[in-house]
């Protein structure tokens, strides 16, 4: 019998994943709530589709969609996550202690994610309602047709920050190579003050809200007009 | 005459004397008026409108001398068909090879994707998402659903993937192979605006790549994630856009697809250029053969299913695109038209549009007068689903009837077991395109033995 305080330790070096992912899904009807788990070795899609509050724990270097389409669930992966990491995440939290590869909580609709390192290309793209926050820097092609939620970069922005911007807001401490179309930079006004100051507390994050600078949607793309041709 | 632009010769204004231009008919002048006034190209809906060769330039040999037919109406010709065999713990049973196409809410009304999910399950098939996410009224009246995992990934969630009984990963479409899509602001109601976390009233644009991978050997690692979140059960689906058929199905054979959903250029959309439907991609004709011969090579030929859309229309389509190796068909454009669209009793309304019934293909306005590809609730009213649903059920169950009419003439008791060998082409093209003999010759251009 497990009780909520126990850690249920698997190791992907002798456990197959998808008995780890079953176990996970199976474990939201009751069990253990605390998990650990080691050796993953760069392996793709684990804790994927977790639906449950549990505390998850990942004790290295994670391969492609970690525990994507997250429910509830806090993960933290001691180590370095591959592409889309959190990706279409509902709720709950990803903490990342290392880098993150491309497309980072990719459509996300809910919940936080926080990168320690840098965050390579197409971080939030098609973010629909997460909120990221990226203690280094991130790529090229970052937050591309965010609708919602907000990006918060504590270090520098690559190329195309922002293009084809809904309404996600995205803030940034340090340089941005360049915006994507349509989007500029905004006012920070004092709702968007609380907002990044909240973000930067529930990450951690050694920055102060002066120090940053705010992009979102111009707004002209919002309707197709063909003097705007050009910039679709 | 223009067999894409018109019929030349037989319009109001001719009188004994005036030659049209072949290539400068009257619907290109006035297209080129149309772009000087407007400054924009056309967007539609509908797919390919141009003449191409289709499946009418093929006829079934029929029972002779050396085959032995089926009684018409009383020897068994099966017609199911299961889908997912490849990987998925829970396979597809259809009662009959033809599936209702993706379709979102948002370009259609809510009535007609409940339309469409009563009347597929009378009919014992599946029917399918589209852009913009699963809605309680298509889920609730859908025994088979189909969910599309498409690049905008509006309204994704795993509850959905869940409770879908297959997953459609949509690469591509064949009326816009390379291509993304749009929802202008004016279908985009509060309830569309909710569903795809977008303000009310601005354009939604739908992206032509997927936000989480790129190529084919991210997507076998996409599928793989899937899979782990629906736990193995659910089978996946890659649907492509006819332009490099043969490659593209080996790719996604190798992505892990337990069926391909092969699109040709005559496949319709909600909202396109009308230059992007015209003038990209291959059509149906010329994809089918490809794909099959690919399959066929990697030994995956029926364990990978291959369904075929594109300008499905009636049991004589059905029977050549399953005779061609296919191991069912899709329909879109059809089941809108079974449901109502284009419906000569609204033909006041119809013109009040600047349109006629039989004509109608703006259906990325949100007027339709048939209520189905709109979001406008008192043209919405105008579909009652219930009875839409029978029509689409009775128009399906005509479509099988003439399948196995033309199976059971070719001898078979199974509408899968019809081959290419039960075919011949009435043009060159066809021949060729098909594979199979030009009427009347063993001639297959490109096929004989001194390469001709």
């Amino acid at each position: 019998m497990t009780t909520a305080t126990d850690v249920e330790v698997v190791d992907l070096a002798t456990t197959p994943l998808r008995e780890l992912n079953q176990r996970l899904h199976d474990g939201a009807a009751g069990g253990p709530l605390r998990w650990r788990i080691v050796n993953p070795n760069g392996a793709h899609a684990v804790a994927v589709g977790v639906d449950a509050p549990f505390e998850i724990e990942i004790e290295g270097h994670t391969g492609y969609y970690t525990a994507g389409m997250n429910k509830h669930a806090h993960v933290r992966v001691n180590g370095n996550v591959g592409v889309g990491c959190g990706e279409n995440i509902m709720s709950g939290t990803i903490h990342i202690t290392g880098n993150a590869s491309q497309a980072c909580a990719a459509t996300g609709r809910g919940g936080l994610v926080i990168v320690e390192g840098d965050a390579a290309a197409r971080c939030g793209i098609s973010m629909k309602g997460v909120e990221i926050v990226v203690k280094g820097s991130i790529g090229h092609m970052s937050a591309f047709m965010a609708q919602s939620g907000a990006l918060v970069v504590c270090g520098d922005a690559g190329d195309s920050l922002g293009d084809s911007i809904y309404e996600t807001h995205i803030y940034v401490r340090g340089s941005v190579e360049g915006l994507g179309a349509d989007c500029i930079e905004k006012e920070l006004k004092e709702f968007h003050r609380e907002e990044l100051g909240r973000l930067l507390t529930a990450a951690g994050a050694d920055a102060k809200v002066d120090e940053f600078k705010r992009y979102g949607s111009a707004r002209r793309l919002y309707n197709f007009n063909i003097d705007h041709a050009g910039e679709y | 005459m223009s067999d894409y632009n018109g019929q030349a010769g037989d319009g109001m204004n001719w009188q004994p004397g005036l030659r049209e231009s072949y290539i400068f008919d009257r619907n290109t002048i006035e297209e080129i008026r149309r772009a000087a006034s407007q400054g924009i190209y056309d967007i539609r809906g509908f797919g390919a409108k141009r003449k191409l060769p289709h499946f009418d330039d093929l006829l079934f040999l029929g029972a002779s001398m050396s085959r032995y037919p089926l009684e018409g109406y009383r020897e068994r010709c099966d017609t199911s068909v299961t889908l997912g065999t490849r990987f998925a713990k829970k396979p597809i049973e259809l009662k009959i090879p033809i599936t209702i196409a993706g379709m979102s809410f948002g370009a259609l009304s809510g009535q007609a994707k409940e339309a469409l999910g009563r009347g597929a399950t009378m009919a014992g098939t599946s029917t399918t998402t589209g852009d913009g996410g699963m809605t309680e009224e298509e889920r609730g009246h859908s025994e088979i659903l189909v969910y599309q995992v498409l690049p905008s990934r509006y309204g994704m969630n795993p509850d959905d993937l869940r409770r879908a009984d297959a997953i459609e990963v949509v690469v591509g479409q064949g009326a816009k192979p390379g291509g993304g899509g749009m929802l202008l602001g004016q279908k985009i109601s509060d309830r569309v605006a909710e569903m795809r976390n977008l303000p009310k009233g601005i354009d939604q644009r739908s992206a032509c790549r997927h936000p989480d991978w790129t190529g084919p050997d991210d997507l076998e690692i996409k599928i793989e994630e899937i899979r782990e979140i629906t736990d193995w059960e659910k089978p996946i689906y890659i649907k492509i856009g006819a332009s490099r058929p043969y490659y593209d199905t080996q790719l996604a054979v190798k992505a892990g697809a337990d069926v391909i959903v092969l699109d040709g250029m005559q496949g319709g959309t909600a909202a396109t250029q009308d230059v992007f439907i015209e003038h990209v991609g291959l059509p149906t004709l010329a994809c089918i053969r490809e794909a099959v011969e690919a399959l066929q090579e990697m030994g995956m030929h029926r364990e990978v299913q291959l369904i075929v859309s594109g300008g499905i229309r009636n049991g004589a389509d059905v029977a050549k695109a399953l005779a061609l190796g296919a191991d069912a068909v899709s329909i879109g454009v059809a089941a809108m038209i079974a449901l109502g669209d284009n419906d000569p009793a609204y033909a006041d309304d119809y013109a009040k549009i600047g349109s006629a019934a039989g004509f109608y293909d703006d259906w990325h306005e949100g007027k339709d007068p048939a209520g189905i590809s709109t979001q406008d609730p008192e043209l919405s009213k105008r579909l009652d689903p219930e009875l839409g649903g029978r029509r689409l059920n009775n128009y399906l169950r005509t479509m099988t009837l003439e399948t196995q009419t033309l199976a059971r003439a070719a001898g078979k008791s199974d509408v899968h077991n019809l081959e290419p060998e039960d075919l011949v082409a009435l043009t060159i093209e066809a021949a060729a395109m098909a594979r199979v003999p030009l009427a009347g010759t063993d001639w297959i251009p490109g096929r004989s033995k001194d390469g001709f």
